[in-house]
């Protein structure tokens, strides 16, 4: 058996394409569910982390930290088959979603803290002087200032995140790589592997150019 | 907004300070001051670094709180909850790094507070900029953005911005202090032609010929103190503490 034939076995991944580009599908799919919501609860969590009083901001510090901490892989197992226990039974998409959201919004939590923090006292001031109250101030005048800084590492953790869905696959989601392994057992050949391996590529190379472009982008407009 | 139309000379005071003092962990900044500013007066603010002056004029709109005392805006106290925004929107205030909106046009810099914080529609709000704009020599970069201008055009935007909330006070943190030399004239220029509207002006600052042209009365502070409040005239021809003495005549000799 030559390489060709091994790995880029024309024949299998004509046969194994339409599995594949359904678990392509799913994993996108499943990916932007979850950028959605880490993004929005990210928001969510830096504001309270930041400005709430006392008690909950220990909860907000404390649910940034655990899920920072938690291996992805132990807490989808739990949220998969322990809450079942519970009476809380998510379906593999769901659980996937649940689990990457919970990671991902405490990630991007921090990623907009350092935005806030870096925008300049002064802002702060010049809006409060003005007469903004908090919410206005946060949504004209400081918030636009802190995403534009964060456009590039946000970005970073969005592709973590997508790479992050092939572990759905071990909650029998038949998302791309589930797909690719099992097409892959079933011709008894690795070539859909080798075609789910391409299939990412093309998601997330674009993306990893363009963490870059932004920020080269940002170097030099400082 | 009747009190506007108060007379300029008018010597009920828009501001009043009661006994206030302001500590840092271990820092005395503010010494019991005592200090009442007239409707339309143009106050100036002097003094060596780390006196006080701009601590004092940042307790007026509450950028700094006070550790005792009272300080009353227009018949306002000032402290938190719901009057605390009444009161910054009526006490204008320009820094002495300019802290215009980045992200905005000079215009949206201009117009934006008073369409978010009195809700005046955007057109009405736009026009008025432009009007404030050219009022301060700069309508011909109403589209541009800050990082576009010059230091002394950034801060008459800022001036521009502050008095498109029409303030009854405007608050003047060294605002020539980041510029170049060469600017700090056009800057203190429109200051100036504020000064003769009657809207009622503190001004902290190390130009004493400003000072001395504009003001009303001029404040001499030092650690944390009032020391001195006089005339122009009279405090800097003739002042009556060893202290403004020492200051005035090292700021003479530096000044050459």
């Amino acid at each position: 058996m030559d390489l060709i034939t091994t790995f880029f076995n024309i024949d299998v991944l004509r046969q194994a394409a339409p599995l594949l580009l359904r678990g392509f599908w799913l994993t996108i799919l499943l990916g932007a569910t979850s950028l959605v919501i880490s993004l929005s609860l990210g928001l969510l969590l830096v504001l309270i982390r930041l400005y709430s009083p006392k008690p909950l901001r220990w909860l907000a510090v404390a649910y940034i930290d655990i899920f920072r901490a938690l291996p992805l892989l132990v807490l989808l197992i739990l949220v998969y088959y322990a809450l079942p226990f519970v009476g809380i039974r998510l379906s593999s998409f769901w659980a996937a979603t649940a689990a990457l959201s919970l990671v991902a919004s405490a990630y991007m939590a921090e990623t907009f803290r350092a935005g806030i923090e870096a925008v300049p006292r002064g802002q702060f001031e010049a809006a409060q002087t003005l007469g903004f109250s908090w919410p206005r101030m946060m949504a004209d005048i400081i918030l636009p200032q802190a995403m534009r800084l964060v456009v590039p590492p946000t970005t970073g953790v969005s592709i973590g995140l997508i790479k992050d869905t092939a572990l759905a696959s071990v909650v029998a989601l038949p998302d791309l790589l589930k797909q690719a392994t099992q097409t892959q057992a079933f011709y008894a050949n690795p070539s859909p592997l080798v075609g789910a391996a391409l299939l990412y590529l093309v998601l997330l190379l674009p993306l990893v150019r363009l963490v870059s472009i932004l920020e080269a982008r940002q170097k030099r407009s400082r | 907004m009747s009190q506007k139309t108060a007379s300029p000379s008018g010597t009920d005071p828009i501001i009043t300070m009661r006994k206030v003092e302001k500590h840092y962990e271990t820092f005395h900044a503010l010494r019991d001051i005592n200090f009442d500013v007239r409707r339309g007066e143009v106050v100036a603010i002097i003094g060596p670094s780390g006196s006080g002056k701009s601590t004092l004029i940042r307790c007026i709109n509450r950028l700094e709180t006070i550790s005792s005392g009272e300080i009353v805006v227009d018949g306002t106290k000032v402290e938190d909850g719901k009057s605390l925004a009444l009161v910054r929107a009526e006490v204008g205030m320009v820094f002495q790094q300019f802290n215009l909106f980045p992200h905005m046009s000079v215009l949206r810099n201009v117009a934006i507070a008073p369409m978010r914080v009195r809700g005046i529609p955007k057109a009405e709000a736009e026009s008025r900029a432009r009007q404030l704009l050219e009022r301060v020599g700069l309508s011909a970069h109403v589209d541009k953005y800050p990082d576009q201008l010059s230091g002394g055009q950034q801060q008459r935007v800022a001036i521009a911005r502050a008095l498109a909330m029409e303030p009854l006070v405007l608050l003047f943190d060294e605002p020539t202090s980041a510029l170049d030399p060469e600017m700090v004239g056009e800057v203190l220029d429109v200051i100036q032609s504020l000064a003769a509207t009657g809207v009622t002006m503190l001004v902290v600052t190390h130009e004493m010929g400003f000072a001395r042209r504009v003001a009303d009365r001029v404040v001499f502070m030092e650690a944390g103190q009032i020391i001195e409040q006089g005339a122009p005239n009279d405090l800097f021809d003739n002042p009556q503490t060893d202290r403004a003495c020492a200051f005035l005549s090292a700021i003479m000799h530096s000044a050459g």
